[in-house]
Order: structure tokens, then C-alpha cells, then sequence
């Protein structure tokens, strides 16, 4: 074996032995910061995201109180323009991307069969590298820095938060890729990686490619920023040139772990095996093709039609503007419908019909259709005839994407809950969260879509009355989805402190994280087993319970 | 239920390879995008100017073009430590491995002659702003890349001769900063 790491064997003998001397409550908490277990490492992106979950729904609600009027200041707020750019870092920085991260970091090595992930100490330092730049971002934009901040050092501070957030992400992301790569369990050929770790893979691979792109921008506009500002444009330069990883579409790419989760939870619910692999495969690359919007920093793919579906008048050209346009914004699409496609193929009721009903799969269907929603928003803004640019439009695609990410993320926590802390959610109480979540990103953001279509301009001032209505609609899901996520915390909170009895197998799975105890041990398998299929524990099920569970 | 069978815990398959292919996309992406802006805002200066390098700047040719040369150099050492490595020689291996360091210096040295001729301020406007975040960026990864050497060869020194792997990686890094260097050189250098 060749790595610069500890071997998983000499990390876990001195942990164990520290664990032993551990008495007072700092060693613990040293513990948990030093630890290089992945599920340490992942369930503190998970802390990290639901940290700036709540952060960016308190911010989004805000922005909402304040839209109610669109002349008058409404909290009397001086910080505005860093509300704007808290609430799009906050979504994407802050939420969307480590909440990604975490389900890739905390699940990926137990689908696997592996005992760790690749490079562990630099998937926790990625952490660490993400929650100090979210830090710094967070103390900038609270020293009138940003994107339109008026203090010189905050602004440069605020370039710097981002820069190290961009490379935590990626030193995580390069640690999960290898993992895919490197660590599979016995037999389980790359076909056979599970559909969540297939999504985690793409995920990674696009981070490796974006994120190098944004630290260079960055690099470049930092530096104008402190040195005369003469060539990238000062302050508004700053979203001009690193605006794309904020926006659609780079933002699918962010999303797509969430689509895995579905495409992970439909065949255990129905207890049958995934149908058309390859096809659910070839989805989770096309919505990866995404990071092209990333790598060509591209922010806005504009289809200028000039006027009528019948204006055919320089074809040449307005075929030139086509291909862009549907590689950028279509090709995703066509990614999340096949993977919707190989869903419903599973599901599909042949001969029978069994569902064995799971909360996760509820708020991870809920979710896929939100992420769905906002790609189709996205390709009606890159429209020019429809005049959608520079309106709250835009501002709803992304709310689409990241709240419907937000719901994929809950059910994957109710659903590998067992192996990372051993419990199960309250199904009757976290279920109707789904149902709440589901409408507060529908009135949070389809609002917005009417709003844009009426011209509100994008940020908070406004000029038209008849516009309050949306905005006041806007901000009822926005504070929906704020006592989403305090519900959902509420009961993460009884699941962790609750029975632990949980067993190895609560939801009858079928990928191989669910053959080791819950919760999980340090190494996750005593004894790492040998796959012969895609769906390894189905194999092993009773043939009648097996038939039942595919002809019924 | 029953139980899977179970397998000997199995050993990562090249995840040190791996692990740095990856991050030499990642070199590669982002040393792609700073050039590919600096070949932007140099077209739009010049549309707007007729120049893009500041007047009085002027380039020292030698010390770029050695540093292209020790490149070659660089990517030699590194195959002839991995070569070396697999057929058992130790001395050359080692050897190998510290000319590598060495060149390596000299690069970071010529880099830091090129900023002393140059003699430009990175407060005189956009190409200066843009050549330090460019070559600084190079340094960086120049002196990751010497860290990198240090540590193959002292896991190498240090018993883990059997461990070719880290050799290879450390190989393939500098083929790609070569081919970084490459692009950076006729960009910046050449075509200036």
C-alpha cells in the first residue's frame, strides 16, 4: 500500500487508547477535531451545513420582510447590500455545497466496503479549510465587506474566505474521487459502486475541475482589488468575475448528490433491484456536464431569438447561439430526466406492487422535483426574448435548487442515520416536514418566478405595488421553510440523544453499509465482504421474501 | 438473512496515484484559467492600447528559457528516480531524487532572478497585477512540488524502498508542472 497516511490499523489503536484516557469534556471535543474518521469528518459538514442552513433561512426571511416594500426600508437596515451577497454565498458556500459534501464524506467509504476514505487527514483538513474561509466570509460581510462592501480590507477578507472555502472543498473532494477509485470492496466492479457513490463521484470530479477555476479568479482579483483595482473592476468586478459559482448552472453540479439520493432510496422502498443502471449512470454524468458552465466561468448562457419562432432570418448564427445554450442548459436536464426515468422504471409496478414506505424517499423525491423545477426555470431565464435577466427570476432558480437539496439532504440524514449514530427519526413527526419543506420552497420561490416574469428587478428595491403581493407570498415560504429546518433539527436532535437500538438492517437495504452494526464502527467492518452484484444483501434475502419483494 | 462472505481487508489500489492525478487536474485547471484570463485582458489591453506589457518592462530571456531547459531536466530525474527504484538502486534513487530538488530550487531561484530584473510593482496596473498572481502562483506550486521531493525521499531513505508508487506520483507531478511551466513560458514569456 502506498499512502502518506497512518495505516487505519496504528490510527484506530491510538484513538482508542486516547479515547481511554479521555475524562474531561475538552479531551472529547479535541477528539472530535482531530479525528480522521470519515463519519467524524462528515457529520461535521453536516453541522457546518445546518449551521449555515439556518444562517441563510434567517437571512432569506429577512430579504423577504424587506421586499415587502419595495421603496421603503422596512428593518431599517444599513447592510443590505451584504444581505444580497450572504444570502447567495449562504446558499451555495454555506449550504448547498457542505451539506454535498457531508453525505459524500459520512456514506461513500460504507457503500463501498471501505474501512476509510482516501486521504483522510485531507478530506478533515478540507473541513477545517471550509469552515475557516466560511468564518472569515461570514466576519467580512459583517464588516461591510462583499461584493458591494465599502471597506477595502473587509472586501479582501471576503475574497480570501471564499478562496479557502473553494480549497477545503476541493482537497475533500479529491479525497472522496480517490475513494470511489481506489477503495471498493472485493468485487464491486465500478458498474456495481452504488447510485449515491456514483453521484458522489461525479460531485468530486466536477468540484476538481471548478473549483481551481474559481481559486485563480480569485487570485487575479484579490490582488487587483489590494493593488489599484484597475483591471478587474473594482468591487462589482468581483461578482462579475467569480459570479458563475454562485448562479445556475454550476449550481446543478452542486446538486447532484441529491438526485443520488433518490436514485439510492426508490429501490429500497420498492425492494426491488435498480433497473437500467447505465441509464441512471449516464444521467449523473450529463447534469456533471454542468461544470462546463464552471470551467468556461460561464454565468449566464444567453438565446437571443430575436423575436418570433418564425424568424429565420441568419439561421447560421442563431444555430451557433443554440448549441452553447443547450450544451450549458439543456444537457442537465436531459441528465436529471434520465435519472428520472430509471426511477420510474424502478418503481414500475411488474406483476405487483410493494412500497415499503420510508420518510427518506419522501423528502428525497420532493427534493429531486425542486432541483428538477429550478432547471427548468433556468433554461426559460437564459432566454433573451423573455427578458427574465437581471429580475428575482434568477434569485428563484437558485432558491429551486438549494431548498430542493436542502429536502434531498434531510431524507439521506433519516436515512443513513442508523449507521452514523445508530437511531432512526420519529417516522409520524418528521414525515409531514416533508410535506412543509415542499411547500415552502414552492411559495418561497415559484413567487419569485411569477415576480420576475413582471419585471422585479433582481435585489430588494422594487418600484411597482402590485409586485408587494409575491414578495409577501415569498416571504410566507421562506418562514415555512425556516420552521422546516427547526423542526428537522429538533428531531435530529431527539434521534441523537434517543434509543440507540436500533438494527443493522432497519430500512431492508441493499448495499453493503447496511451488513456492519449500527451505528457503524470506527473502521466500519469487522470483516469487509465480497460483492457478487450490484445488490448485494438482496441476493441474500429469503427467495420467497426476494420474490415477493419483485413480483408483488 | 445470511452473511455476505467475508475478504481480507482489502489494500487501496493506487491511491496515492491516484490522489495526485487528480490534483494535477485540479494544477491544470487552475493554472488553464489564470492564463486563459490573462490571454483575455492582454487582447483587450492591446484592442484598447496597442500594448500590453508596461513601457520599460523588459523580460530577461535567459533566465525563463534556463528555466524551461531545467524543466526537461526535472522530468529526467524524476523518471531516472523511479526507474532506478525499480530495479533496486538504491544510491540512484536517491541520487535522482536530489538532483530533482535541486533543479527544482534553481527554478524557484531563476524565478525570483526574473522578478529582480523585471523591477515591476505589483501596484503599476493590471499586467503587474496579473504576473505576480501568475508566477506566484507557480512559485506555490513549485515549492509544493519540492516539498513533495523532501518527502519521497525520505520515506525512500527511510526504509520504504518497496514503495514505488510515490515515486511515480511524484513524477507524473512534475511532468505537469512541466507542461504548466510550458504554457506560462510561451504566454508570458515569449509572446509577452
Amino acid at each position: 500500500m502506498t499512502t502518506i497516511e497512518s495505516s487505519p490499523d496504528a490510527v484506530a489503536t491510538a484513538t482508542s487508547d486516547r479515547d481511554a484516557d479521555a475524562s474531561s469534556m475538552l479531551d472529547a471535543v479535541a477528539a472530535v477535531f482531530t479525528s480522521t474518521d470519515h463519519k467524524v469528518t462528515g457529520r461535521l459538514y453536516l453541522a457546518g451545513g445546518l449551521l449555515g442552513l439556518v444562517a441563510t433561512v434567517v437571512i432569506n426571511v429577512l430579504m423577504s420582510v424587506e421586499r415587502i416594500d419595495g421603496v421603503d426600508t422596512v428593518l431599517g437596515l444599513q447592510i443590505l447590500p451584504q444581505l444580497v451577497d450572504a444570502q447567495r454565498v449562504g446558499l451555495i458556500f454555506a449550504t448547498l455545497l457542505p451539506l454535498a459534501m457531508a453525505g459524500c464524506v459520512a456514506v461513500v467509504p460504507m457503500q463501498l466496503g471501505a474501512r476509510s476514505i482516501a486521504f483522510p487527514r485531507l478530506a478533515s483538513s478540507g473541513f477545517w479549510m471550509w469552515f475557516g474561509g466560511a468564518i472569515l466570509t461570514a466576519v467580512a460581510l459583517v464588516d461591510n465587506g462583499g461584493t458591494l462592501g465599502g471597506d477595502a480590507d473587509a472586501v479582501g477578507l471576503f475574497i480570501a474566505g471564499i478562496g479557502l472555502m473553494a480549497v477545503g472543498l476541493t482537497a475533500s473532494a479529491v479525497s472522496v474521487a480517490t475513494t470511489v477509485f481506489t477503495t471498493r470492496a472485493p468485487g464491486m466492479t465500478m458498474r456495481r459502486v452504488p447510485p449515491f457513490s456514483w453521484s458522489a463521484l461525479v460531485f468530486a470530479l466536477g468540484l476538481v475541475l471548478v473549483m481551481p477555476v474559481l481559486l485563480g479568479t480569485l487570485a487575479y482579483v484579490f490582488l487587483d482589488h489590494r493593488n489599484g483595482r484597475t483591471g478587474f473592476g473594482g468591487n462589482e468586478g468581483i461578482f462579475t468575475w467569480v459570479g458563475w459559482i454562485i448562479t445556475q448552472p454550476v449550481s446543478f453540479l452542486f446538486a447532484i448528490p441529491a438526485v443520488g439520493v433518490l436514485a439510492e432510496t426508490v429501490p429500497v422502498v420498492f425492494g426491488k433491484r435498480a433497473a437500467v443502471r447505465g441509464v441512471l449512470f449516464a444521467g449523473f454524468g450529463l447534469i456533471g456536464v454542468a461544470a462546463l458552465g464552471g470551467v468556461t466561468q460561464q454565468n449566464v448562457q444567453n438565446l437571443p431569438w430575436a423575436g418570433s419562432d418564425v424568424n429565420v432570418a441568419d439561421l447560421g448564427t442563431k444555430i451557433g447561439d443554440l448549441v452553447p445554450f443547450l450544451l450549458f442548459n439543456a444537457l442537465p436536464i436531459l441528465g436529471i430526466l434520465l435519472v428520472m426515468l430509471a426511477v420510474l422504471q424502478t418503481a414500475r409496478p411488474d406483476g405487483g406492487f410493494r412500497f415499503n414506505f420510508s420518510p427518506a424517499v419522501l423528502f428525497a423525491f420532493f427534493g429531486f422535483g425542486m432541483i428538477l423545477v429550478g432547471m427548468l426555470g433556468n433554461l426559460l431565464h437564459a432566454a433573451d426574448d423573455l427578458a427574465l435577466q437581471g429580475t428575482v427570476f434568477e434569485e428563484a432558480t437558485a432558491v429551486y435548487v438549494v431548498y430542493g437539496a436542502v429536502l434531498a439532504a434531510m431524507g439521506a440524514v433519516i436515512h443513513w442515520a442508523p449507521k452514523l449514530w445508530g437511531a432512526t427519526f420519529d417516522t409520524a413527526k418528521v414525515t409531514p416536514l416533508a410535506l412543509l419543506g415542499l411547500t415552502g420552497t414552492i411559495l418561497a420561490a415559484f413567487a419569485l418566478y411569477i415576480a420576475g416574469f413582471l419585471d422585479q428587478p433582481a435585489g430588494i428595491a422594487y418600484a411597482d405595488d402590485d409586485l408587494a403581493i409575491w414578495n409577501l407570498i415569498s416571504l410566507v415560504g421562506h418562514g415555512l421553510m425556516a420552521i422546516t429546518v427547526i423542526g428537522f433539527l429538533g428531531l435530529l436532535a431527539l434521534s441523537m440523544r434517543g434509543d440507540r437500538t436500533v438494527g443493522d438492517d432497519p430500512w431492508d437495504a441493499q448495499t453493503i453499509e447496511w451488513t456492519t452494526t449500527s451505528p457503524a464502527p470506527r473502521d466500519n467492518f469487522v470483516d469487509v465482504p465480497v460483492v457478487h452484484s450490484a445488490e448485494p444483501l438482496l441476493d441474500l434475502k429469503p427467495a420467497s421474501a426476494s420474490d415477493d419483494r419483485s413480483d408483488a | 438473512m445470511q452473511a455476505l462472505p467475508s475478504a481480507p481487508a482489502p489494500a487501496p489500489q493506487r491511491q496515492m496515484l491516484v490522489g495526485t492525478t487528480l490534483a494535477v487536474v485540479a494544477i491544470v485547471m487552475l493554472t488553464g484559467s489564470m492564463l486563459a484570463v490573462w490571454a483575455l485582458q492582454r487582447r483587450e489591453a492591446i484592442d484598447l492600447s496597442g500594448t500590453w506589457l508596461p513601457d520599460g518592462v523588459t523580460i530577461p530571456e535567459v533566465p525563463t528559457n534556463v528555466m524551461l531547459i531545467a524543466f526537461a531536466g526535472i522530468c529526467v530525474f524524476g523518471q531516472w528516480a523511479v526507474w532506478s527504484a525499480k530495479h533496486g538502486d538504491r544510491p540512484h534513487t536517491v541520487l535522482a531524487l536530489g538532483c530533482t530538488a535541486l533543479v527544482a530550487l534553481l527554478v524557484i531561484n531563476a524565478q525570483a532572478f526574473v522578478y529582480y530584473r523585471m523591477e515591476v510593482a505589483i501596484a503599476d496596473g493590471t499586467y503587474a497585477v496579473m504576473f505576480y498572481a501568475l508566477t506566484g502562483m507557480f512559485m506555490l506550486l513549485m515549492i509544493i512540488g519540492v516539498v513533495f521531493t523532501t518527502v519521497a525521499a525520505f520515506r525512500y531513505i527511510g526504509g520504504r524502498s518497496g514503495d514505488q508508487e510515490i515515486l511515480v506520483s511524484h513524477a507524473i507531478y512534475w511532468y505537469a508542472m512541466s507542461v504548466v511551466f510550458s504554457a506560462i513560458w510561451f504566454l508570458v514569456y515569449v509572446t509577452k
